[in-house]
């Protein structure tokens, strides 16, 4: 199958519906979302901001393991899961836990890895949401996987699978988009490029045109948004989604955003890079920006704001009640899962932890 | 750490496992042009450990930089670097993040030398931090050196101490074959007073760190000081325990091992890897088979389960501690001696 390279190229900026004053963008090519879309999305940003800085201030307390934080990035957090339909899936890193939130995961299921407790907190099957992957790009082809099958059970699923800059370099990022646009598989893949890898500035990663223009080679085509403006994203997600659900296949769309966080609590940033920039990002607030728009518009007022604050505001009280508890599970189940039914070793190795652990506790 | 090579320091300093590694690095780039440091986040950074601090710095970008972000592409440059007369020291960030590079390391950097009847050497290093202790996350504390001991055409090296670690790097860069360099990471912080400037035996042989009579310990990486501190405890109750540390997998260093095993005639082998199909199961087989008739008891191992490695708050549970050495050397029939 060839395709008309016009129809695989991204637009020539990323494209902006509401620019970073708040004010619409005239003549955009695309059309904003809806009134009520562009409020779920101030709900869910709300929501995703408060979520990281209670994780922040969890993991500074020792409480949280560790914590990758998505602050700067919430709206590519809200868009990729207010653009899922109940049928979707969603592949998530390690970055991205509000998402999972958004998406319905309950807090206390999301944050039991990042609490040190077991490496994944919910069904994936309940919540349509695979584990959050670590090993990077990896999932990408899990996405391309669950969407091929559907294809074949005749399901209505379409896989939305998200990656870093960085993970763009992966071996797995090339393969999945060629298996993807091979198989006509119904994924979008959104690439949340935060101009970072750790310590790795995008200059270092790629010389490519931009990381949309990656899909060319493969025959995907490739879009490229402004991260930070909400309806944007929704809107150009929206639209892949639905070619994909349609059966036209896989895309990716590439947010520009910014980490306003060291890559983790653990990560010292100022090794890397100046406060400078980072203090020029504070103007591009997914956030801001958003607001400005609604209250121009009329859509919000201080009540409503306030009413927005208070549903984030219980839910970082959840969180703080609920990473409180002690959340580990009991040494025997380290034996329960390994396999369908535990070997006759595994269960003799149980065994052994168990008295291990009686003599402990004598001590 | 300071930016000064000090190549060839004598004297005794205290030093962290961490920035013995940084010296080793910064004296081989400082004797030889064609060692070349690379990786992700090795430069700016400094690497997230911190070992290869200072290098860009000091040596420029083209001696010590950050790659793309690809495990396989940054083992497969350092192959065709290898190739052409560089002598390149790559770090992988993490064990488990190791993996995509698999087939680089067992297709290509194993088996070259092999392929070509000698003609290609691959004079590299591959740096892994490995094993648990530090309360890792999911992927980041595996004992991964089953992989690559189990594959002909690697040396497989874990210091224990900072002057091993020094050592042993020095000399792992000198080697003309490749040589995979595990670094237990849970040891990267601890300061000891080291010469770097004493003579130490190099890649293939092991040490025994504390002499003893009733039985041997048999540890390498990250379970030495577990080895030695089950030492002292079983001495605080009447035993004598002698520890082995291998240093070095591959070469596997038999005679040592088995001298010090015919010695007390008892032996466990101690290794947080899990412990089916394991490097710990190859040193219970190369003991019994050569110093059966020395042995009072078979050998036993106090190893991790054969589970993957757990979340931060288990991982207590399947890191072997002295207890689980002491209860393996308690099982060695004391009654029947
Ligand atoms: C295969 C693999 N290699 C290395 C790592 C270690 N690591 C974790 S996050 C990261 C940077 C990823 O950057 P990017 O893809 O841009 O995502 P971001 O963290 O910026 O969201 C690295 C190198 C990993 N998790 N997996
Ligand atoms: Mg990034």
């Amino acid at each position: 199958m060839t395709r008309d390279l016009d129809l695989l190229l991204p637009s020539p900026h990323p494209v902006e519906l509401i620019d970073p004053t708040g004010q619409t963008v005239a003549e955009a090519a695309h059309e904003l979302p809806d009134d009520a879309a562009l409020l779920r999305a101030f709900a869910g940003l709300t929501t995703a901001r408060r979520i990281n800085d209670q994780a922040g201030a969890l993991a500074r307390q020792g409480r949280l393991a560790v914590y990758p934080s998505s602050h700067g990035q919430e709206a590519c957090q809200v868009a990729a899961a207010q653009v899922l339909s109940d049928d979707d899936w969603l592949f998530p890193t390690y970055r991205d836990t509000a998402a999972v939130v958004i998406r319905g995961v309950d807090v206390a299921e999301a944050f039991l890895p990042l609490q040190g407790a077991w490496h994944s907190g919910y069904d994936p099957h309940r919540y349509k949401v695979a584990p959050q992957a670590t090993p990077l790009a990896t999932q990408l082809l899990h996405a391309v996987g669950v969407a091929h099958a559907a294809r074949l059970r005749g399901e209505p699923t379409v896989a939305l699978a998200l990656c870093g800059d960085g993970a763009t370099s992966e071996g797995d990022f090339h393969e999945a988009l060629n298996f993807a646009a091979v198989f006509r598989a119904p994924v979008v893949f959104l690439v949340q490029n935060n101009q970072y890898a750790i310590s790795v500035p995008l200059a270092r990663q790629s010389v490519a045109p931009s990381l949309a223009h990656k899909g060319i080679g493969y025959g995907v085509p490739g879009e490229r948004v402004d991260g930070n403006d909400v309806a944007a994203l929704l809107t150009v997600l929206g639209a892949a989604m639905a070619r994909a659900r349609a059966g036209e296949g896989p895309q990716l769309v590439e947010a520009h955003t910014y980490r306003m966080q060291p890559h983790t609590n653990a990560d010292d940033s100022r090794r890397y890079r100046q406060d400078d920039e980072v203090a020029g990002w504070v103007q591009r607030d997914p956030l801001a920006r958003l607001e400005t728009w609604l209250r121009q518009h009329d859509l919000l007022d201080d009540a409503q704001l306030a009413a927005v604050t208070a549903d984030a505001d219980q839910l970082a009280a959840r969180m703080r009640t609920e990473l409180a508890q002690d959340s580990t599970p009991e040494p025997a189940e380290l034996f329960a899962h390994v396999y369908a039914t535990p070997t006759p070793q595994l269960v003799e190795q149980a065994a052994v932890v168990a008295d291990e652990l009686s003599r402990e506790d004598e001590h | 750490m300071t930016s000064t090579a000090t190549t060839g320091t004598v004297g005794h300093e205290k030093l962290t496992m961490a920035q013995a590694l940084n010296r080793a690095l910064r004296e081989s780039m400082a004797e030889d042009d064609s060692v070349v440091v690379f990786g992700e986040d090795v430069g700016a950074l400094g690497g997230v450990f911190r070992i290869t601090d200072g290098l860009t710095a000091e040596f420029g970008d083209t001696r010590c930089f950050d790659t793309p972000l690809a495990e396989s592409g940054i083992v497969g440059m350092a192959v065709g670097m290898a190739m052409n007369g560089m002598r390149p020291v790559v770090e992988m960030q993490f064990d488990a993040f190791a993996y995509p590079a698999f087939e680089q390391i067992t297709s290509h950097v194993a088996k070259m030398r092999n392929r070509t009847r000698g003609a290609v050497s691959l004079p590299m290093v591959i740096r892994i931090p490995y094993a648990g202790g530090i309360g890792g996350v999911e992927h980041h504390c595996d004992s991964s050196e089953a992989y690559y001991a189990h594959t002909p055409g690697l040396h497989v090296v874990t210091p224990a101490n900072a002057a091993d670690a020094h050592r042993l790097l020095r000399a792992a860069i000198a080697s003309p074959d490749p040589v995979v360099f595990m670094e237990p990471k849970k040891l990267y912080w601890t300061k000891e007073e080291v010469d770097l400037g004493a003579e130490l035996p190099g890649i293939g042989r092991a040490m025994v760190r504390r002499e003893g009579t009733d039985a041997t310990l048999i540890a390498y990486g990250p379970s030495v000081p577990v080895a030695l501190e089950a030492a002292e405890v079983a001495a605080q109750e009447g035993r004598s325990l002698q520890v082995v540390d291998l240093r070095s997998i591959v070469p596997f260093d038999d005679e040592t091992v088995c001298a010090a095993v015919r010695s007390t005639g008892r032996a466990v082998v101690v290794a947080e890897a899990p412990g089916f199909a394991s490097v710990a199961s190859e040193i219970v087989a190369r003991v019994t088979e050569r110093c059966f008739h020395s042995l009072a008891a078979p050998v036993r191992r106090a190893v991790g389960f054969d589970i993957p490695f757990p979340a931060p708050k288990l991982e207590h549970v399947q890191l072997p501690g002295v207890d689980r050495v002491l209860d393996a050397v308690d099982d060695l029939q004391w009654d029947l001696s």
